[in-house]
């Protein structure tokens, strides 16, 4: 198997380096203080190209595969993760069921405008009694003429303030239980279309959740995602194409931590010599770049398999589990080798640690991925 | 309006830098465009969206250069030029460099020639003005803002941190200064089209040059490392003491007394 990148890849990956390098690091107090990403940034980024990661070039996008956007998503995970899940969410989740299960009509209506940055994209399916337990929605789409009426809630809606384009889960069938849920595109002008306050959290600061309220929203018929009824297959189809590039994003974050807590043993002095020669803390170190290592062959792995065709349900739910358990880890020792400082808000570690835990929660739980896994084996020993 | 952007591609200074054999360990280096000469390209582009026309960016050396030659089509250039000496034998120098470009140029239609005010490695700055030199048109260096109307530049100047207003016309060859623009980052679109676009080779001796005629006019005697920075030295006793030994210091060891 060939892991090397082609040139061009190797280009994009530079320049977004550089990019979040200069023009995003030097924002991270600012986006921790205000939990907002700077408009300029936003602006920078936009013009940059970025939001257009995972859309086909006929639409205005990149058009490169898994392999490429794991590349890039690495470089972007090295940054402030608020940001990070602002580009991730909208390249991701917020627009895969778009471009994975849209006609032509929705690719064309929205996809050159999210490529673009015009439209940001945001993905809804948990509510109040519907997170682990993703088919037990509550919120209700009733059909009126040539309009869906929708009427519930959604909670932790990455990117809920910003978007514009909602890729909703809602039943439109409730004695068909999970096939009774189909997918909408929602905009943010809909009449009876209502997003909530931004939800306080423990880290991802800049990247704003929120709740959606849905009263009597009009959603018109040409806006179902895919076929109706196929509202939860499509959830886990867009939430498993995500799944690698989440990992690479871990990934990026982990390496960064490594490049930051080395520079750090160099220079701290401790009993007269560098921490580094302190075998307790080189091991530390070794620990991280030996994790981060086997984190980066899987994630490419599977990466190459999606290129490939491949069907990687087992796969992906294995690297999402593993990518964030790994940041987890790392994040963990990289406080630990810093000791004090690392827990000072003014120096970055502290942000990493908290932003890792998340990792473990959000686009499926590690103790749901476990599940996919484990059915999966049943799946394949039954055989 | 045909505009042309003379390019050099340096180390990165921000990067470590270390000297082998009496040169720039250049396995070492980290290779950028020459941050002035980016901002060359970016106001190159955006004379190039108010007027139209087109930019053409040109280079000398090897084939090493392709790379920030795509960096400035990705950036929005429409079409880049190599001109490659790495079969030249001689010693090349900013004069020959120059006498190369202006070779080339001379061969070119173009309303304005765009450089940086120097290279960050050598901080020479003669290439852009021998150039213009050599062309026999007008050259404004150190500019900071330009307007064009029909034939008429008006230029602000950087003269030692004030500015200075020059009007002149087409053709006209100005080495940008800091503070001119912000460059762009290459768009990943961008990034992607680049390698579509026109990336011409010129051998050097298929310019009417003899080997001769670019010969280094100077000759490089030594290049080292600026010294390590050593620790500061913490004068004691009290406030009397310290300021008459600060004084015999400046006196006899900076020599600024």
């Amino acid at each position: 198997m060939d892991f090397s990148l082609n040139e061009d890849i190797q280009f994009l990956k530079r320049n977004i380096r550089e990019f979040v390098k200069n023009e995003v690091d030097p924002f991270a107090m600012e986006i921790e203080e205000k939990d907002e990403i700077p408009h300029k940034i936003i602006a920078m980024s936009k013009e940059m190209g970025l939001f257009g990661l995972s859309i086909p070039e006929e639409y205005g996008g990149l058009g490169i595969g898994m392999v490429g956007k794991c590349a890039l998503y690495e470089e972007v995970g090295k940054t402030h993760n608020g940001y990070t899940t602002l580009i991730g969410a909208h390249t991701g989740i917020g627009t895969v069921g778009i471009v994975d299960m849209g006609n032509e009509e929705q690719k064309k209506k929205y996809l050159p405008a999210m490529a673009r940055g015009e439209k940001i994209g945001a993905f809804a399916l948990t509510e109040p009694s519907a997170g682990s337990h993703a088919t037990n929605l509550k919120t209700t789409a009733v059909r009126q003429g040539d309009k869906f009426i929708l009427n519930g809630s959604k909670h932790y809606i990455t990117n809920a303030t910003v978007a514009d384009v909602f890729t909703v889960m809602a039943i439109t069938n409730p004695e068909k239980g999970a096939k009774g849920i189909t997918s909408f595109i929602v905009e943010k002008d809909f009449p009876g279309f209502k997003v909530g306050a931004v939800e306080k959290k423990m880290g991802l600061k800049g990247s704003q959740s929120a709740e959606l309220f849905f009263e009597d929203c009009e959603v018109p018929i040409e806006n179902v995602l895919g076929e109706e009824g196929q509202g939860y297959v499509n959830a886990l189809k867009i939430l498993a194409n995500g799944r690698a590039g989440l990992a690479a994003r871990n990934l990026g974050s982990c390496q960064k931590l490594i490049d930051m807590s080395m520079e750090f043993v160099e220079e701290r002095k401790q009993f007269n010599v560098p921490i580094i020669e302190h075998q307790a803390v080189a091991h530390m170190l070794a620990e991280m770049a030996m994790d981060t290592e086997a984190l980066r062959s899987f994630t490419y792995r599977v990466a190459w398999m999606v290129d490939q065709g491949q069907k990687v349900i087992k796969e992906a739910a294995m690297l999402k589990l593993f990518g964030s358990e790994v940041y987890q880890r790392v994040a963990d020792k990289a406080v630990q080798v810093h000791g004090g400082i690392g827990y000072i808000s003014e120096y970055p570690i502290e942000r990493y640690f908290r932003d890792a835990r998340i990792t473990r929660i959000y686009e499926g739980t590690s103790e749901i991925q476990k599940n996919i896994i484990s059915g999966q084996l049943r799946k394949e020993y039954k055989k | 309006m045909d505009l042309i952007v003379i390019m050099k591609r340096t180390f990165d200074t921000e990067d470590r830098i270390s000297i082998k054999n009496g040169l720039i360990d250049e396995e070492e280096a980290e290779f950028i465009i020459n941050p002035y000469d980016e901002y060359a390209i970016e106001e190159a582009i955006l004379l190039r969206e108010k007027h139209g026309g087109e930019v053409k960016v040109v280079t000398v050396g090897d084939e090493e250069a392709e790379k920030e030659l795509r960096t400035a089509l990705a950036m929005g250039a429409d079409k880049a030029v190599l001109i490659d000496t790495e079969d030249v034998d001689v010693e090349l120098d900013h004069f020959s460099i120059a006498e190369i470009l202006t070779s080339y140029l001379k061969t070119q239609d173009f309303d304005m020639i765009l450089g940086g005010n120097l290279a960050i490695d050598d901080g020479s700055g003669q290439v852009a003005p021998r150039v213009a030199r050599k062309l026999d048109i007008n050259l404004v260096t150190t500019i900071t803002k330009i307007e064009v109307e029909g034939d008429k530049v008006t230029i602000e100047r950087d003269v030692e941190g004030d500015v200075e207003t020059v009007e002149t016309t087409l053709p006209v060859l100005v080495t940008c200064q800091q503070g001119l623009n912000e460059p762009r980052y290459p768009s990943l679109p961008g990034i992607m089209k680049a390698k579509k676009k026109p990336l011409e080779t010129i051998d050097y001796d298929d310019l009417d040059l003899e080997e001769e005629d670019i010969q280094a006019k100077s000759k490089s005697v030594e290049l080292y490392l600026p010294p390590e920075r050593t620790a500061g030295r913490v004068l004691k006793g009290d406030m009397e003491e310290q300021a008459k030994e600060l004084v015999e210091l400046l006196k006899t060891k900076s020599k600024v007394l």
